[in-house]
């Protein structure tokens, strides 16, 4: 990631000594994974895209109390996380999010396929694709969701994203997996069943 | 020692992320070798990250960027003497 090639903690001291304009070039390769964040929380483009917005805003006002013991994106993952709860609160103040949060113990059976072998790459060029992906992560309860964004998303390690949602790395794992099993329960099935059958025929 | 469906299905995530003991991965791949419903198991949630992972399901609106930093400027302005 380009991220790398960046020295980070210069650019924020540049802009807390005055150089505020280098916070737009601080932020940009974060820009997608903030409002994937938000839009998997909020599942509306215009309520993540504002939560995006007020994320950032926030993260240039408070950029002094940011300490540096995480990495920037960290940091930034975590206020998009506190914005969009908050915007859930606010949105939808009967119905609580934690309902929707099964108890952690409980075990998902994957779909059975015989004949899966490879979805098509240009499966993704298709919309519709796409639409059942973000369906089925956004219908994911909250606390496996979070942590399969940050993981097999955003690409963060573990630890990373232990620290972003202030959870354990066994945690971390333990809803990772049971994240990636409901989504291939959800999604293999209907991928399947979209994709050309020549393509399968390889396993029937 | 052989193991059945539903522990290698317990496993996945970690065969997925390579975190895997040696002595437990060493059961699962055996298992893999001879089961084909494991190993479409393992392949379909493979293929779904590889997909989840791809940029364009979360696509940025268009013009996303240039609203962003518009707002952001409008801020760093506000804060000028």
């Amino acid at each position: 990631m380009a991220t790398e090639l960046r020295d980070e903690s210069r650019m924020i001291a540049s802009i807390l000594a005055g150089d505020a304009q280098l916070f737009h070039e601080l932020i940009r390769p974060y820009e997608r994974r903030v409002y994937a964040m938000a839009l998997s929380f909020l599942r509306n483009e215009a309520d993540a895209e504002d939560v995006a917005q007020e994320a950032f805003l926030k993260a240039f006002r408070n950029l002094a109390s940011f300490r540096g013991d995480a990495k920037f994106g960290t940091w930034l993952v975590s206020i998009t996380l506190n914005e969009a709860r908050s915007r859930i609160r606010h949105r939808n103040a009967i119905k609580m999010e934690s309902l929707d949060d099964p108890d952690e113990e409980g075990h998902t059976s994957p779909a059975l396929l015989r004949d899966w072998k490879e979805i098509p790459s240009e499966a993704l060029e298709r919309k519709e694709v796409r639409s059942l992906l973000l369906k089925a992560i956004t219908a994911l309860p909250a606390i496996y969701r979070e942590v399969f964004q940050l993981r097999d998303i955003e690409q963060l390690s573990v630890q990373e994203a232990a620290q972003a949602l202030g959870i354990t790395a066994s945690s971390v794992k333990v809803r990772l997996h049971r994240a990636r099993m409901m989504l291939q329960k959800t999604l293999a099935p209907q991928l399947k069943e979209m994709a050309p059958k020549r393509r399968w025929w390889a396993w029937s | 020692m052989v193991i059945e469906c539903k522990h290698v299905w317990a496993h996945i995530s970690g065969y997925l992320d390579q975190a895997l003991s040696p002595d437990v991965l060493e059961q699962v791949q055996k298992h893999l070798e001879h089961c084909e419903i494991c190993s479409a198991i393992l392949d379909s949630t493979r293929n779904i990250l590889i997909l989840t992972a791809d940029e364009r399901v979360f696509e940025l609106p268009l013009g996303f960027s240039e609203r962003l930093h518009a707002r952001l400027e409008e801020e760093i302005e506000g804060l000028k003497p």
